[in-house]
């Protein structure tokens, strides 16, 4: 009997492609934009991702995310290599500069001080993360190094040669190298140079520093180092790199309208699919009463007509599914290569496939109790009306 | 129009079991719709005994009752007050489950609609009995087949009902009501959806293919054109059985 279902639901082409749109658009609207909300909330982590070597993040205690940063003495790079199972600290400056460019047009940019000395912070040389230049060349005087969605921003499709000047703070910086950076929330160009330089590029302040980078002992967790650099210092707190991506993502979670805004859209997606499926399906159904009634009449159980009700639903609940997943996968595809002067705010983790899939779950369960109602209590002596 | 031409003979599947007695057993049988003020007695204790080997006419108004007393037969109503035995089993006290598997195993039943199902082919609709009943889908096709040469929609086999005329698809229905061997066959107002001869040639149809020595049919008609095919003729009037008719000869 499970073929006759399969027959009675493709039989009906309209219809039947009418309920797979409707999941398919739901399964679409939901996973695209779960897809572009993690990915925005994922770019606001981008420089904690990025910028690896240490252990843990020491920072004024009322930094709330990353691009909050609140300047610190120097002394307090001392402070944190005093405390018992810190290896090593470094200092790092970020934050946002205004850059002249050669055209004499500003343009802001996120500018990174890494360590003179280690060049802890800089781009990752063994993850492949310097497209052109050598590391070493930040030492060089007014050096910086760009990431690839800045220079593309700034110059378009032309191909990346050293030498290109800026001018921050009257100060002149030579680009020397290409960084792969993540993409980041606010699309402004990164500039990677030493700590001595970046302290250079802004308008002087008294303090400057606004991360140290610290390793731990060996045989010291570096949540137990956050403990205790906390406890010894109490205006400062220490996180780590997933203590301080998820304390990142917490702030824009609470403190800007971005999920509220996707959510509504979610739920719009999970509604409008509810319906159109619902609605098709419920309309299928009952243009087929008369043939559910026959069935019944001929012998078929109420068991057997919700397996096969439920099978409808499965079958078109898995095409929906497949083609509003495949939909949003393309998007993200195209999006990224098209769109390729912009950092790409789609992110496609294994989560939203299983959200989404839950969520088309529900509208076919939803829209298959509906159907069901009317067959499992529909008269068989219907049919002799 | 359809021509019964070329409905040729066919060992129809039947069951061997009791040929003598009544099918169908009717004691007492009341049914009542409503409570109150909707309360509609729709059969009125009703005694009735229908033989194996003939073909039973329920005729009346409309609203007398037919189509409520048919569906008691078929189990697909159940009684109000009083006995149903149909095949030596006693429909009153048969279960929800059994019911079902009971109707499924031993009734065809052919619908003034036709009911049948508009994705499937001729030949698909005919075996669904088959299907229900767990036979493998390319033996049902094979004696679906079968039954629908003998009815004569050979050329018709692969055509979707929408392509049928009224009188081919009540032919599909024929076959598909008798092709899993029933032994009470249940066809309501076969004919009303026909013009006068292809009515004549379902009619002549049922009474070809479908009447076996174990097997009853019960026809319900108000159709007057076709009351010489039975060989019985039950009248009812509200609720009631107003006569038994026995018929010497049919056609």
């Amino acid at each position: 009997m499970n073929w006759v279902a399969l027959k009675m639901l493709t039989g009906d082409t309209s219809k039947y492609l009418g309920i797979v749109f409707g999941v398919s658009f739901a399964a679409l609207l939901m996973a695209q934009q779960s897809a572009i909300f993690c990915g925005l909330m994922r770019n606001t982590t981008s420089q904690i991702r990025d910028i690896q070597g240490g252990d843990l993040w020491v920072m004024d205690r009322n930094v709330q995310f990353i691009d909050d940063t609140k300047p610190m003495s120097e002394n307090v790079l001392y402070r944190v290599r005093g405390v018992d199972g810190v290896r090593w600290a470094v200092r790092l400056y970020k934050g946002l500069a205004r850059a002249r460019l050669q055209d004499g047009n500003f343009q802001q940019v996120i500018l990174i001080g890494v360590d003179d000395a280690t060049l802890t912070g800089a781009p990752a040389v063994e993850q492949g993360k310097l497209l052109h230049g050598k590391l070493e060349d930040l030492r060089q005087p007014d050096a910086v190094i760009m990431d690839e969605f800045g220079w593309r921003y700034l110059h378009g499709d032309e191909p990346f040669a050293p030498g290109k000047t800026i001018e921050m703070n009257d100060k002149r910086a030579v680009v020397v190298g290409l960084a792969k950076c993540n993409p980041t929330f606010q699309t402004f160009p990164i500039l990677y140079c030493t700590y001595t330089q970046a302290v250079r590029y802004v308008p002087q302040e008294r303090k400057t520093l606004t991360f140290v980078l610290a390793k731990a002992d060996d045989g010291v967790s570096p949540a137990e180092l956050c403990r205790r650099i906390g406890e010894q210092n109490p205006d400062l707190q220490a996180l780590t790199d997933e203590q301080f991506f998820w304390t990142t993502i917490g702030y824009y979670l609470k403190r800007t309208g971005i999920p509220i805004n996707f959510g509504i859209t979610v739920a719009l997606g999970f509604f409008v699919g509810c319906a159109i499926a619902g609605q098709t399906f419920y309309l299928f159904t009952v243009e087929n009463l008369k043939q559910f009634g026959a069935l019944k009449a001929m012998g078929v159980s109420n068991l057997r007509l919700t397996r096969m009700v439920l099978l409808q639903g499965l079958v078109v609940g898995v095409i929906g599914y497949g083609l509003g997943i495949g939909g949003a996968a393309l998007f993200g595809f195209v999006f990224e290569r098209v769109v390729t002067n912009a950092p790409p705010a789609f992110y496609f983790p294994w989560q939203i496939l299983a959200i989404t899939g839950a969520a088309v779950a529900v509208i076919i369960a939803v829209s298959a109790a509906v159907s069901l109602r009317r067959v499992l209590f529909l008269e068989a002596g219907v049919v002799f009306r | 129009m359809i021509s019964a031409s070329n409905a040729g003979a066919v060992t129809l599947p039947s069951r061997p079991g009791s040929g003598s007695g009544a099918a169908v057993r009717l004691a007492g049988v009341s049914k009542v719709f409503g409570t109150d003020a909707t309360r509609t007695v729709a059969l009125a204790d009703v005694s009735l005994d229908l033989p194996y080997g003939e073909l039973v006419l329920l005729v009346g108004p409309s609203g007398c009752g037919k189509t409520t007393l048919i569906s008691v037969v078929a189990g697909l109503l159940d009684a109000t007050r009083g006995e149903v035995e149909v095949l030596g089993e006693n429909l009153s006290r048969m279960g929800g489950g059994r019911k079902v598997r009971f109707r499924g195993e031993n009734i065809g039943f052919v619908f003034q609609q036709y009911n049948l199902l508009p994705a499937l082919t001729a030949v698909e609709n005919a075996c669904v009995p088959l299907l229900i009943a767990g036979v493998p889908r390319p033996r049902a096709v094979a004696r679906a087949t079968e039954l629908l040469v003998a009815v004569g929609m050979e050329p018709h086999l692969k055509k979707y009902p929408t392509q049928l005329s009224g009188g081919q698809q009540q032919r599909v229905a024929i076959a598909r009501a008798l092709v899993h061997g029933p032994r009470l066959l249940v066809c309501d107002e076969p004919t009303a959806a026909l013009d006068a001869a292809s009515g004549r040639t379902v009619m002549g149809l049922i009474r070809q293919v479908a009447v076996q020595p174990d097997r009853a049919v019960v026809v319900v008609t108000h159709d007057s054109r076709v009351y010489d095919f039975g060989d019985r003729i039950v009248r009812m009037a509200d609720g009631k059985i107003e006569g038994v008719e026995r018929k010497s000869a049919a056609v």
